[in-house]
């Protein structure tokens, strides 16, 4: 066990836990910020994905002994409200079915737009292939991103 | 009021059930009795219409969603079809996902594409009961008859054009008779159903609100994993824990049936300490494979004797005058249903009854094993309801449920045991394997004019029965 100060959502926090501890478990279990989901834990279904000084990253392939200052944000904290523009089209496009993996998916499609305001379809594919939805609201998500990129101007 | 027992009380107001609706009507007990304690007027007169809503003076109506909701969206469809025949402000209505309460509701499962065409009838017999008491409420206070009035978005409508809304009407409305035949609404009248109406959820899921299983976290609560046969037909042979147990968050590590269980403080660390487990398994009868899968399908299929569904015209008159006949077959292997939320379940066994939390479509049927496993009454078993990251039938089975009791039992504590991804898609119960054989058989022309399908399944019946094809009859020239 060693002493880890992260960044989260603009916050300092202290946690106790062993080095090789995936932020994913970090974020659930000890900081009880149970937004970020596990789907897989071996980066393979992107429903932990978290972002890390604004990159999409897999939380659950990201031991806390490798964040150091980097900061993080959790879908806790990509808006207060929780109307960033993509929570916004997510909710108007009306795209959860489950919403299991939907945490994840905000995530992929907020870090992409952030550098890539007018991604083209191809764009938005390669983006947001990493992130599995079992229920199949592919669609959804495509059209809610296409719609949150109009709203970040 | 503190001497009120919730017995007494629920005796006293149970007025009347309306057939096939279950509507009893009481006070909203935990509730009314919980705002008392803590002097909230308005929320302590807050009436429980039936098991399906409430309305409180300041308007705002509850409506309880009791079937699991795994992202087919009952837990707004339901609540709907209540507030269409209620002809309430959907704006006002609060949703709550019911715990499972058998006296309260019926078929309290998600499964088989069912809730719905099930529930229709009841829910809207629910909403149009309690308008009929706020009707008669309003009639009684403006002493006018109840046929004259009409309801809107939340109000009773006078014919002067006087209203009032179910809120101020509601404390009233709840000590009047339950009706017991209530008029539905002509479906063309609908207001609410047929609209596009946004997800309940929806704001909750795209913050990361706690909704599912795995959210549920409680002060105090173990984690644990369960090692379980890395293929069916295996049992355990021997155990060695010793590393495990001496690792860091590592609490117990207990055996039961074929299961490994390792409890600890985290997921992380029974994550890591699992790998650590030493455990042998041998052969118990035999090891299923994928060839004697294959070799039971062709059995099936060539075997004589089959029962028949539905025949149509003279089949084989049909395949004997086909100019060409073509015969293909298709399979299906055991699958993972593999939800997005792995399986989990929050377990508590106590000295006086159980207590379990999270993701199941079948929350009675989890109930029952239950008890029947500890060997206790299942009115001593409580299940409450979370979200379900996807079930797709997975969560029909309480395996998983069962199994977390089971540990609870035996650690004496609070567990909830998680499934990794690759138990999910290693064990548990999978889809069933199918195999079907098609023949068409063809004239000169290439119409149709004979078909044939034959289905088989191991170990879990197939899905050729005759109301998942088309109704349309074959035409045999
Ligand atoms: S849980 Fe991290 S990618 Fe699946
Ligand atoms: S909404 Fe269910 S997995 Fe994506």
């Amino acid at each position: 066990m060693a002493t880890y100060s992260i960044h989260v959502n603009g916050e300092t926090k202290k946690v106790d836990v062993a080095a090789d501890t995936p932020l994913l478990w970090v974020l659930r279990d000890t900081l009880g910020l149970v937004g970020t989901k596990y789907g897989c834990g071996i980066a393979q279904c992107g429903a932990c994905t978290v972002h890390l000084n604004g990159t999409a990253v897999r939380s659950c392939a990201l031991p806390i002994s490798a964040i150091g200052t980097s900061k993080i944000t959790t879908i806790e904290g990509l808006s207060k409200e929780g109307d960033h523009p993509v929570q916004q089209a997510w909710q108007e496009v009306d795209v959860p079915q489950c919403g299991y993996c939907q945490a994840g998916q905000i995530m992929s499609a907020a870090a992409l737009l952030s550098k890539t305001p007018n991604p083209s379809e191809e764009q938005i594919a390669t983006a947001m292939n990493g992130n599995i939805c079992r229920c199949g609201t592919y669609h959804r998500i495509k059209e809610a991103v296409v719609l949150a990129s109009t709203k970040m101007k | 009021m503190e001497t009120l027992t919730k017995t007494s009380r629920r005796d006293f107001l149970k007025l009347g059930i309306a057939a096939g609706g279950g509507l009893v009507l009481s006070f909203n007990l935990s509730d009314s009795l919980a705002a008392i304690v803590k002097g909230n007027k308005s929320l302590a007169a807050t009436v429980d219409f039936n098991s399906y809503l409430s309305i409180s003076p300041d308007d705002v109506i509850t409506i309880f969603s009791p079937n699991p909701e795994l992202g087919q969206n009952i837990k707004t469809s339901f609540p709907m079809i209540v507030a269409e025949e209620l002809d309430a402000d959907w704006k006002k209505v609060k949703v709550v996902q019911a715990a499972l309460d058998v006296k309260k509701y019926d078929r309290q499962l998600t499964g088989g594409s069912g809730a719905v065409p099930h529930s229709w009838e009841r829910l809207r017999k629910a909403g149009a009961t309690a308008r009929q008491m706020l009707v008669d409420a309003a009639a009684k206070r403006w002493n006018v008859a109840a046929s004259t009035l009409s309801t809107n978005n939340g109000f009773v409508i006078h014919t002067n054009g006087t209203k009032l809304s179910y809120g101020e009407l509601a404390t009233e409305a709840g000590s009047l008779p339950v009706p017991t035949d209530v008029k539905l609404k002509n479906p063309k009248d609908f207001k609410l159903i047929g609209t596009a109406v946004a997800n309940v959820d929806n704001k909750e899921m795209i913050t990361g609100k706690p909704l599912y299983g795995l959210d549920f976290y409680r002060e105090g609560m173990l984690h644990a994993m369960i090692q379980r046969p890395a293929s069916f037909g295996m049992k355990l042979k021997s155990v060695d824990a010793t590393a495990v147990k001496s690792m860091p968050g590592i609490v117990d590590v207990v055996t039961f049936k074929n299961n490994v269980a390792i409890v600890g403080k985290s997921t992380w660390e029974i994550m890591k300490a699992r790998k650590a487990l030493k455990v042998a398994y041998e052969k118990d009868g035999n090891i299923e494979s994928t060839s004697d899968h294959d070799r039971i399908f062709k059995e099936l299929l060539d075997k004589p004797e089959a029962t028949v569904r539905r025949k149509d015209g003279d089949v084989e008159a049909a395949f004997k005058n086909a100019a060409t006949v073509i015969k293909r077959e298709y399979q299906c292997p055991f699958l993972s249903h593999a939800p997005m939320e792995p399986m989990n379940f929050f377990a508590h066994v106590k000295a006086d009854g159980v207590e379990l939390v999270g993701p199941t479509q079948t929350p009675d049927r989890a109930r029952n094993a239950t008890a029947t496993l500890l060997g206790i009454a299942p009115e001593k078993v409580t299940v409450e309801l979370t979200r379900l990251g996807g079930g797709f039938g997975r969560r029909l089975q309480a395996d998983y449920v069962v199994e977390a009791a089971e540990l609870s039992k035996l650690i004496n504590a609070p567990v909830k045991v998680t499934w990794s991804r690759e138990d999910d898609m290693m064990g548990g119960s999978y889809r069933p394997a199918v195999r079907y054989r098609f023949e068409a058989a063809l004239d000169s022309k290439g119409i149709l004019i004979g078909y044939k399908l034959r289905g088989v399944g191991v170990n879990a019946g197939n899905s050729t029965r005759e109301d998942n094809f088309l109704q349309v009859r074959w035409k045999i020239y």
